[in-house]
């Protein structure tokens, strides 16, 4: 921005770790020449909880409640990434009504996360407060759901090594139709407001574009990878729970650009309304979980056993050497690896713009930093 | 002046009636010179009561929040008092009781200035606004231009304060307030020109009259004016979708990140206190202020104006609880690109429409046959240009594409679908 005679030289501009759009404690360094951003680096880790080294010293079954704790927005996903992972380890089956009610709770998880997700980035456009609190009124309704099944609302520890710890309450089935009834209308009036609005749309398209060749290179997956135009879902290259009978689509973007990802995360949700109609419509009888030893000491030998969560492709690499806690435990945080490429997202736009790029990423730091 | 407003103490359509009674009788009770003590104590007490508590505690503060709230859905506010309603009391008093903390490296003078200069442009502003038909503080004749030199001062106070705190986001929000300000001061003078053309006046009391003897308001006369006010006076209070200068997601608080405690509550309440008096001047204008096509024979004046300022303060509230902001040079280029050349083509309408008028001269009706004019051509010139600028609001996709199988590329659409 240096014109004329005026002398004019970029300083460094601290974005967080204390700052209201960081989603947590994330740290951008970036370097601005007046208000274009020209350079910006990651400083990550204020939320670093050693959770890998600490779920080798306990048993496979205690690691379960650590697993909510790395992405606190979507427990479900991350209890059954570690519990799929470890049933392929151990050669455990699911029963089929086990595997029917995890894909209900994994997808009424991603309506959640991505209500939250969609809330927090239009607030991060400026969008005073209204559609995140909108989006916060209709995501109580489906933590009321998670309550009346595990107990819990936001760190449930409800899928167990074997199927789901408890079975679905009676008044689970129409209580859960009755929240998605509601999330139809709650999704076209989110449709209604920022699809529509132009103010929004010219703050994220063509914002924090990540072409399709960079999308795959910095192996970004989730929404971000769809946005950016790469039709790659787990539930359907690598369906898991029998997602492969279900009924449902792929949404991808355009170009990449943060409005994309923002119309892929607005219908994702519609397809998990369906999917989850579709589940509970076919909801089989019989038991919800295989009995297995508590201390279930798995055969040696590795594992890697992934799901889509909200935010991805969610990882679990586990090696086990006979013992009752695994060898080595890993997670593939989806949100650390989108966060990758902020820098060629960022660099070359406005303040203004980095903030919505890094709410359209829609990182949770407990899974950043683990 | 043709009201029937009388001077009698009991006729509340005009309150300077029975101040004029209070203070006469006191005058002869009291010893001689007491009552030009007295008088601006009774002056500020009835000020409170009128315009303060009910304009700025119980709309500004109580009502934006309530408002705000259920758009949100939400309660707002409703745990102190009945119904909330003591809310904005106990804040005050929490933001008295709290440090105004200084940082070691701020320059101390100028933040200590910083928001005493921002609150005395705020009351002057009120003094030329016409409550009534008689009930005006100061009637000068360039009221017009008045406002607008006073309401472009705190813009110097909010850069005293960005600039004095030492801290690089409060940098960020003095130097856009600032670039803000004269950038959108243009379009607004240039739409309030058209005003002044058409009226005849600076003067804001004979606006009123002008509205009046017409029977039109000013907003159905020139659309274009009152859009351009409403946009730039906006920008210029920092209200959402342009609060850029305070834009909390991202550079925390703007200029007032480093203040806290009542220094941070004078700016506070000054904002609230700004956006009232833009939004007084603006029903002046262009709602016809105190009069009501002859409800104002029975309903007093200052009643009419107090309810026309909160109903334009209900479309700040409104704009603010629904949508995002733009960026600074979205911001910039608005005002440049699209606003200044549409304030032009106004003026040049308007200064046409008056030349026609004078010339010719022609009959009070022809106001309606230029208001008519102009509305088409407002709309006409909105259309127009923003499609001229490259607006297609239509290219741009709103749903993304399906796909039923995962893997492989799918190839970019080209040509229309991409923007």
């Amino acid at each position: 921005m240096s014109s004329g005679g005026i002398k004019t030289e970029p300083f460094i501009l601290n974005i967080g770790p204390q700052h209201p759009s960081t989603h947590g404690v994330f740290r951008v360094k970036a370097t601005v020449d007046g208000e274009r951003v020209i350079d910006a680096e990651m400083v990550m880790g204020y939320l670093h909880r050693s959770m890998e080294k600490l779920a080798e010293e306990r048993t496979y079954t205690q690691n379960i409640p650590f697993t909510d704790r790395t992405d606190y927005l979507s427990s479900m996903s991350n209890n059954l990434g570690y519990c799929l992972a470890v049933e392929r380890l151990a050669g455990v089956d699911v029963p089929a009504r086990g595997n029917a009610i995890r894909v209900i709770m994994a997808e009424f998880q991603r309506l959640s996360s991505h209500s939250m997700a969609i809330g927090t980035f239009v607030n991060d456009t400026g969008a005073w407060q209204t559609p995140v609190m909108w989006s916060l009124r209709e995501r109580e309704y489906i933590l009321d759901l998670f309550e009346m099944t595990s107990g819990a609302r936001l760190t449930c520890n409800y899928m167990r090594i074997g199927g789901v710890s408890f079975d679905l309450p009676k008044e689970f089935e129409p209580a859960a139709r009755k929240v998605l009834a509601r999330l139809k209308p709650y999704l076209d009036e989110m449709e209604g407001m920022l699809t529509e609005n132009e103010i929004f749309i010219v703050r994220t398209r063509n914002v924090g574009v990540l072409p399709q060749e960079l999308a795959i290179n910095s192996s970004a997956s989730g929404p971000m990878l769809r946005g950016s135009g790469v039709p790659w879902d787990i539930r359907k290259a690598e369906p898991y729970c029998g997602y492969e009978k279900y009924d449902f689509e792929i949404p991808i973007g355009y170009q990449g650009d943060s409005f994309d990802r923002f119309l892929v995360r607005l219908e994702e949700m519609r397809q998990s309304v369906k999917i989850i109609e579709q589940a509970l419509d076919g909801l089989p009888g019989g038991p919800h979980s295989t009995q297995v030893p508590l201390a279930i000491r798995p055969p040696k030998g590795e594992v890697y056993g992934r799901v889509e969560s909200p935010r991805g492709e969610l990882g679990y690499y586990l090696v086990s050497d006979e013992g009752p806690s695994p060898y080595r435990f890993h997670i593939r945080p989806p949100a650390l690896i989108n966060l990758s490429a902020l820098r060629a997202m960022t660099v070359g736009g406005t303040i203004a713009d980095a903030i919505v790029v890094l709410g359209s990423i829609d990182i949770v730091l407990g899974e950043v930093d683990r | 002046m043709s009201s029937l407003v009388t001077s009698n103490w009991y006729d509340i359509r005009d309150l300077s009636n029975i101040s004029r009674d209070i203070l006469e009788g006191l005058a002869n009770v009291l010893p001689h010179g007491v009552v030009y003590v007295l008088a601006p104590v009774l002056g500020f007490i009835a000020t409170f009561i009128l315009v303060v508590l009910p304009s700025q505690l119980i709309v500004g503060v109580y009502g934006e929040r309530k408002i705000i709230g259920r758009v949100q859905s939400r309660f707002g506010p409703n745990r102190v008092g009945p119904f909330g309603l003591v809310q904005p009391i106990a804040d005050s008093i929490k933001l008295m009781q709290k440090e105004a903390l200084t940082p070691k490296y701020a320059d101390r003078a100028i933040m200590w200035l910083a928001p005493i200069i921002f609150v005395a442009p705020c009351v002057m502003l009120f003094a030329v606004i016409p409550f009534g038909p008689r009930m005006i503080l100061a009637n000068i004749p360039v009221a017009l231009l008045y406002f607008v030199a006073v309401s472009s001062m705190p813009v110097l106070a909010a850069f005293m304060a960005g600039w004095s705190a030492n801290n690089k986001y409060s940098l960020f929000g003095a130097i856009r307030i600032i670039s803000m300000a004269v950038s959108y001061e243009v379009p607004l003078v240039l739409g309030l020109l058209g005003i002044v053309l058409f009226t005849q006046t600076l003067s804001l009391q004979d606006m009123v009259e002008w509205q009046r003897h017409y029977h039109i308001w000013l907003i159905a006369a020139e659309p274009v004016a009152f859009v351009l006010y409403f946009i730039g006076v906006g920008v210029e209070l920092n209200r959402t979708p342009t609060d850029i200068a305070e834009a909390e997601s991202e550079i925390v608080a703007g200029y007032l990140t480093e203040y806290s405690g009542m220094k941070w509550g004078l700016f506070y309440g000054m904002d609230i206190g700004y956006a009232l008096a833009a939004a007084a001047f603006g029903s002046t204008v262009f709602l016809g202020g105190w009069s009501m096509f002859g409800l104002d024979h029975w309903v007093p004046p200052w009643m009419i104006i107090i309810g026309k300022t909160h109903l334009f303060y209900f479309l700040f509230i409104w704009t603010r609880g629904t949508l995002p902001r733009l960026r600074i040079d979205q911001l910039m280029s608005f005002a440049w690109k699209f606003m200044l050349p549409v304030a032009l083509f106004n003026l040049l309408v308007i200064a046409t429409e008056r030349m026609i008028w004078v010339q010719n001269d022609l009959a009070d009706g022809i106001v309606y046959v230029f208001a008519a004019v102009n509305i088409v051509l407002a709309l006409a010139a909105l259309v127009f240009w923003s499609r001229f600028l490259g607006y297609r609001p239509e290219n741009t996709p709103k749903k993304p594409r399906m796909v039923r199988e995962a893997g492989g590329y799918v190839p970019l659409p080209t040509g229309k679908e991409t923007r």
